[in-house]
């Protein structure tokens, strides 16, 4: 025998699709030019609420180079953006869907929302033609502020007079009730969880072409799902049929979310498409995509925290009224209430929880996913009140989280959840030890002695990645499967495409699954490709997003893997002339156990493509093998954080010293990779607490639309940040024991951030400093603490 | 983007015959700017005159007493320059702490002052040390140069040539930057000429303006002790997203504190 390969798993392998991004040689959206294509410019409202009394666009029309000028009346018939989540509000009533048209038809709802769309031969004539347009608008009164949208005189839609888009509950609230009845302590804060934009690099883009030869669309999109979109959009929106309809979301630079959803843009695109006979193409300039891009969290929410004497907590209760913006984009109705109140739980046994959620229409930009998607808003809660109630009680806010941790396994929540597996404490001790706390009074001494503040914050979170199963999925409201697909095709000479459903847009899959499949295959990395993203190659995909890829997208690969392996084994058996139960395969080889007798991985593939010797009566040539892998539970990644900030009085600067990060993800595949994903959503939480905040003033302008006033974190505005990713415990129920690793930076590092903060202010009696706590908000929160 | 001519002369004289000749022409300096306006529709001039090519107006020399720089003269070689740095280091650190290295290497002193924008750091350094605007028809006190939001002295036509900086026996620049532009939130220059101290302050305001309180308090006393407990009024000054004119007149006395301390080479 030969000794085995040393494994792939669990070696940081380099990107592989680094070259391309590193050496300008990706083809992204924009990079795709196709014959004889035309450019698309959108005519956007300036207001946020305005009846569209007449459109005059006879001199655009006539303008040099317009093709074509379409509006609402054009696409009227047409259905609106579908949602892709029901959720019942308390009462059983179905939650308020308006209808959400690809170009408006009367009324503008949201700064940017599209009024018409101009198809002309260059990108400047189509602008200059936009400048012609003349758009009659009756200004309305604008709602705004989620807090009190449902106060409002103003409805957004004449469906929700109230701008409530659903009022949904979960948990017991009797046993809450009671709960609080016999509480030693309660400790009480409300606080916002601000709006953010999302600003991949790479801004959304669409290509889109109609073929008179066949009938046919090619639609090009930045997209985290293709195959979604292809299905939304043609079943939903034009009536399309689906098989003529091909998405290629090429390379993608990034979406966090924002690439999930099915834009007016790319649909409004692939139907005029027909209509003007040349493929028409745009790009958003970044200020419509700070206009127009899904935004996420914008949550106020009160929470209370019940404890006995000892410190257990007994209740959680939580009333949160969440913003959707003008419209329900594509996911937004289970961010707010499945990927967020179901997480309430956190790390702690807590007994009883119950949260409301008021979900509300405002005239702003829908709200939708965006990196960790209501689990950043369920951790910056449960962590929040957590720290608080150890500050009142007087103890250690790490004593306090042990003392509440789930420490036995799988663990049903009460909201609805099963904890597979988990080791809280492990991750707590080790964080406490890589972040030197034993050190901290000693550096808090020296920075007193500079006239400085420090503070050290916690964050304890847990993440439910890969939402699954679809049955319950479905029970619960979803409208898709979350199931993903995959295909192995062995090639003649053993050398294997995979095609995966789930899309890469930054995370590494062409490296990752390759060392997968390689591993299992025993097959070299170089001998694997990964295709994905186009659904004229990818059998199905239901995408990426919610840290889902290794998990399901891996595990579908995994599954198609062990069909061909399988299959490799008959063929094997009757090249050696043994029985298939004594075939074994491991190192690339299938052998005859116990003998040396054997077949190479390449030599067996080339039997099932050249059948000579081959048992034709009982088995079809080939070698290439599909399958759907619906997982039966979430996996649940989680850490602990602890970050340490250092707050200068004069001025209200926040510096953070040092961040420290001690994550279980179960198995991990390729270090590199995950302390890369880490590092970046470590960067967006940091950002969020201290940097990011979408602002809208009262007429509903965004005065945040431009890196001039929206505060993105740069390199310097970051520690170096010590990570760590703990052993572990692997997930129980997929074959890798993976977790998802993708989110966790940004769901569990904001707490952790603003915790230190109100720990380092907590001379001038200061429990809460609102996101994005900038210097200005932090010097403000001092003088009224001062006062 | 509108289309403009684009000429490129290489005199004073001929630049500004090309400005006369050009309805609505604009001088273009290092476009850091003009351009981004232009880009985004807020701007279409006829015609842009490249001063790139008018070699006269880069560079700088000791001149007596004072530092001049020419007014093509990049903030990137104001920062490297041996003259700015051995004579006045705060006005090489102000240049060497503008926008990134790419507006640094393309951005012009005379540009950055013409725009008179309210966050730019160089009206700061200008007006603190009470530099001399020099253009090729006259010379304008720095008091007389800054006017108001985006305004200045500089009559239509008129060109700057170079800024005759005085060498002060000390100075500095703080600098507190607005968190997502990096422009300046506030931004103060303290400069000492024998007793006498000049403060100049921006970002605060619709342009660079004196601190008066601040320099009287520091030509009595040059010390950090002089700016505590000195209250700016708030009355004028800007407020948005990132401050408003209470936390923009504390930052004031606060940077002030700092640039005295720099100054006097106390960390």
């Amino acid at each position: 025998m030969n000794a085995a390969r040393e494994s792939l798993i669990g070696r940081s392998v380099e990107r592989r699709e680094d070259y391309r991004f590193l050496t300008g040689v990706g083809q992204y959206t924009d990079d795709i030019k196709l014959e004889r294509q035309s450019y698309a410019y959108f005519v956007r409202s300036p207001h946020a609420h305005a009846r569209i009394r007449a459109i005059d666009a006879k001199a655009a029309l006539a303008a040099a180079g317009v093709l074509a000028i379409f509006t609402g009346k054009d696409v009227a018939s047409l259905g609106g953006l579908p949602c892709g989540w029901l959720i019942n509000s308390v009462d059983g009533s179905p939650m308020k869907e308006p209808k959400h048209p690809i170009i408006a038809e009367d009324t503008v709802r949201h700064v940017g929302d599209q009024v018409a769309l101009i198809v002309a031969e260059s990108l400047a004539e189509a602008k200059a033609a936009a400048a012609l347009v003349e758009v009659d608008y009756e200004m309305l009164p604008a709602v705004v502020d989620t807090a009190t949208a449902n106060q409002s005189k103003t409805a957004v839609h004449a469906i929700a007079p109230d701008n409530v888009c659903y009022n949904w509950a979960i948990g017991d609230a009797a046993a809450v009730d009671a709960a609080f009845a016999r509480a030693a302590h309660v400790t009480k804060l409300s606080f916002v969880n601000n709006r953010l934009i999302p600003n991949a690099i790479e801004p959304r883009a669409a290509n889109a072409a109609y073929s008179r030869a066949d009938e046919s669309y090619t639609l090009y999109v930045t997209s985290q799902n293709p195959h979604v979109v292809r299905l939304l959009m043609t079943a939903f929106v034009l009536g399309l049929p689906e098989h003529k309809v091909r998405v290629v979301a090429p390379d993608v630079g990034g979406g966090f979310g924002s690439k999930i959803y099915l834009y007016a843009e790319e649909t409004a695109l692939v139907w005029a498409s027909k209509r003007v006979g040349r493929p028409i193409k745009w790009t958003a300039e970044r200020s419509e995509s700070f206009l127009t891009d899904a935004h996420g969290r914008d949550h106020v929410t009160t929470a209370e925290l019940a404890l006995d004497k000892d410190g257990k907590f007994i209740a959680l209760r939580v009333d949160t009224t969440a913003n959707m913006g003008a419209y329900l984009s594509t996911f937004a109705s289970c961010i707010p209430t499945i990927l967020y109140a179901t997480l309430l739980a956190g790390q702690y046994a807590t007994p009883a929880i119950h949260c409301r959620v008021r979900a509300v229409f405002t005239h702003t930009a829908p709200v939708d996913a965006y990196r960790g998607a209501g689990r950043p808003e369920a951790t910056y809660v449960v962590e929040r009140i957590v720290e608080l109630a150890a500050r009142e009680l007087k103890m250690d806010p790490a004593e306090l989280r042990r003392r509440n941790f789930i420490r036995s396994f799988p663990y049903a929540s009460p909201v609805g959840l099963t904890y597979d597996t988990g080791d809280y404490e492990a991750t707590l001790k080790r964080v406490q030890e890589i972040a030197d706390v034993k050190g901290y009074a000693a550096r808090k001494a020296a920075s007193s002695a500079k006239g400085l503040l420090r503070g050290l914050g916690y964050s304890c979170y847990i993440e439910a990645c890969g939402i699954a199963p679809s049955n319950i999925a479905g029970a619960l409201g979803a409208r898709a499967g979350l199931f993903e697909a995959g295909e192995v095709r062995v090639h003649p000479t053993g050398k294997v495409t995979v095609f995966t459903g789930s899309h890469s847009h930054g995370q590494g899959h062409e490296t990752t699954f390759s060392q997968v499949v390689a591993d299992k295959l025993g097959i070299a990395m170089d001998d694997i490709d990964i295709q994905h993203g186009d659904t004229g190659k990818v059998l199905f995909g239901m995408g990426t997003y919610g840290s889902r890829s290794l998990a399901v997208g891996g595990t579908a690969i995994i599954k198609a893997v062990d069909k061909v392996i399988a299959k490799g084994k008959k063929i094997a058996a009757h090249l050696l002339e043994a029985g298939e139960s004594d075939i074994e395969f491991a190192n690339g080889e299938f052998r005859v156990a116990g003998t040396d007798r054997k077949k190479a991985f390449a030599e067996v593939a080339f039997a099932a493509y050249v059948p000579h010797n081959y048992p034709l009566d009982r088995l079809e040539p080939g070698l290439n093998e599909n399958a759907f892998y619906d997982p039966t539970n979430f996996t649940y990644p989680a850490g602990s954080y602890i970050c340490e900030v250092e707050v200068d009085p004069a001025t209200g600067v926040v510096r953070i010293d040092r961040f420290a990060a001690c994550d279980d993800f179960g198995n991990v595949v390729n270090p590199m990779i995950v302390e890369g994903q880490v590092h970046g959503g470590l960067a967006q939480g940091i950002g969020q607490a201290l940097l990011e905040g979408c602002v809208y003033n009262a007429d509903g302008q965004l005065i945040t639309g431009s890196f001039s006033d929206y505060a993105l974190p740069r390199a310097d505005d970051l520690p170096t940040f010590v990570v760590e990713t703990a052993k572990g415990t692997p997930c129980t129920h997929n074959p890798l024991g993976v977790k998802g690793c993708g989110e966790a930076g940004a769901i569990g590092s904001p707490p952790a951030v603003i915790n230190a903060l109100v720990d380092a202010l907590a001379p001038y009696g200061v429990r809460d400093v609102a996101m994005p706590a900038t210097p200005y908000r932090v010097w403000q929160t001092i003088q009224t603490a001062k006062r | 983007m509108a289309t403009a001519s684009y000429h490129r002369p290489v005199s004073i004289a001929d630049a500004g015959k090309l400005l006369t000749e050009n309805d609505d022409a604009r001088l273009l300096a290092g476009g850091q700017s003009i351009l981004p306006s232009m880009r985004l529709g807020l701007l279409a001039p006829s015609a842009l005159i490249d001063l790139s090519g008018v070699l006269e107006l880069k560079g700088n020399r000791i001149d007596g007493k004072s530092l001049v720089i020419g007014a093509m003269t990049t903030h990137a070689m104001v920062a490297e320059s041996r003259e700015a740095q051995s004579k006045i280091p705060a006005l090489a650190a102000l240049a060497g702490g503008i926008g990134d290295r790419q507006v640094r290497n393309r951005g012009t002193l005379g540009g950055s002052i013409a725009n008179s924008d309210p966050a730019a750091d160089y009206p700061a350094g200008v007006l603190g040390l009470g530099a001399t605007v020099r253009t090729a028809k006259r010379t304008i006190a720095a008091d007389d140069f800054f006017k108001g939001f985006f305004e200045t002295a500089l009559e239509p036509g008129e060109i700057i040539t170079a800024v005759s900086f005085p060498v002060p026996d000390r100075a500095s620049y703080v600098k507190f930057p607005q968190p997502a532009s990096r422009f300046a939130l506030v931004g103060v220059f303290v400069a000492q000429f024998g007793k006498a101290v000049r403060v100049a302050v921006t970002g605060a305001g619709a342009c660079a303006f004196r601190a008066k309180p601040l320099e009287e308090a520091l030509t009595k006393k040059f010390d950090v002790q002089s700016c505590d407990g000195l209250v700016i009024p708030a009355d004028s000054l800007n407020t948005d997203l990132f401050g408003s004119a209470q936390y923009r007149a504390h930052l004031i006395a606060v940077l002030a504190r700092r640039a005295v301390q720099q100054a006097l080479g106390q960390s």
